[in-house]
């Protein structure tokens, strides 16, 4: 439909002719354009969760399941749901819930971290994003 | 191009109709820059960039000197009336103007029986964003975040310099 469109456009005596290195150019430049939006836009989903408390990582979980976690930290019990490959804080007991407002995070190298409760949750895929996390 | 004759009192430029003859195409780019300025932009950078139409055209008609004359003009006066003299908005618009100007300058060499003003406005508008880029990177937002731009800054570069491509290709061919 569109060809057809251009088509029509290009044979009219109204509307400039492009030429067929025109074309070539104009192809050319928006399979690099699809190419970069690929490149730059792409988001690896992570497959595994690491949980840190503190200087201690409490564990690895895989994010293919359903389950409730309940760690504790200086302020107290913090809640973090992992629901089929995405992870949130349900619950914290900080004061800003910045960790809760964050939401469901499901991107590699995702980052949520709870600085009062010092508790970070760290998506991963293949590769890590981040080397290591510090408080 | 211009030489001066100091008297006592005044200072006059004598000035040659070529002088004129690029005033009068900078002043025509200056008023499509300002209107540019204008109209609101969904994201700081995505612009039609209307005023490289003018630049194009002089291109065609007159000659890479002319048109780099017109172009970086156009920069400077463009800045000093919206008060953005030496700005990091400045700063952008130059390092496009001249990244644009330095593809131009390769590009306008292509075989003129394949490729018409659309190419050379579409490899015109991705001089720009290049040029806009490098410094964004390197001055203004040191951080790789930026990437995450790149592809809409080329995808804007691209359609807009389509539609001015086509719009220099019609007044080429409306002249002729």
């Amino acid at each position: 439909m569109l060809q057809i469109m251009l088509f029509k456009f290009s044979h009219n005596h109204n509307f400039p002719k492009l030429l067929v290195g025109d074309w070539l150019i104009v192809i050319t430049s928006f399979v690099l354009v699809i190419f970069m939006f690929q490149q730059f836009w792409s988001f690896e989903h992570a497959s595994k969760l690491k949980i840190r408390q503190g200087n201690q990582i409490i564990g690895i979980f895989d994010l293919n399941q359903m389950r409730e976690l309940h760690i504790n930290g200086p302020m107290g019990e913090s809640i973090i749901v992992i629901n089929h490959g995405m992870v949130r804080f349900k619950q914290s007991p900080c004061h800003n819930q910045y960790c809760v407002h964050q939401g469901w995070l499901s991107h590699a190298g995702q980052v949520a971290i709870c600085l009062p409760n010092q508790i970070s949750l760290q998506l991963m895929g293949g590769k890590n994003i981040y080397d290591s996390l510090n408080y | 191009m211009t030489h001066s004759i100091i008297n006592n009192k005044s200072i006059h430029i004598s000035t040659t109709a070529e002088d004129h003859h690029i005033a009068k195409l900078t002043a025509f780019a200056i008023g499509l820059h300002i209107l540019e300025a204008v109209i609101p932009s969904p994201l700081p950078g995505v612009k039609p960039g209307i005023a490289n139409i003018v630049t194009l055209y002089v291109l065609y008609e007159y000659g890479f000197a002319t048109a780099a004359w017109v172009s970086l003009l156009r920069v400077f006066a463009s800045s000093l009336l919206l008060g953005q003299f030496l700005s990091p908005t400045f700063i952008l618009s130059l390092s496009g103007a001249l990244m644009s100007l330095g593809t131009l300058y390769l590009a306008q060499h292509l075989p003129k029986k394949y490729f018409s003003a659309i190419t050379l406005s579409i490899f015109a508008a991705f001089g720009h964003i290049t040029g806009q880029l490098i410094i964004v990177r390197l001055w203004l937002i040191p951080h790789t975040g930026v990437s995450y731009l790149v592809p809409v800054f080329a995808l804007s570069a691209l359609i807009f310099g389509l539609i001015n491509g086509l719009i220099v290709s019609k007044l080429l061919t409306s002249n002729h």
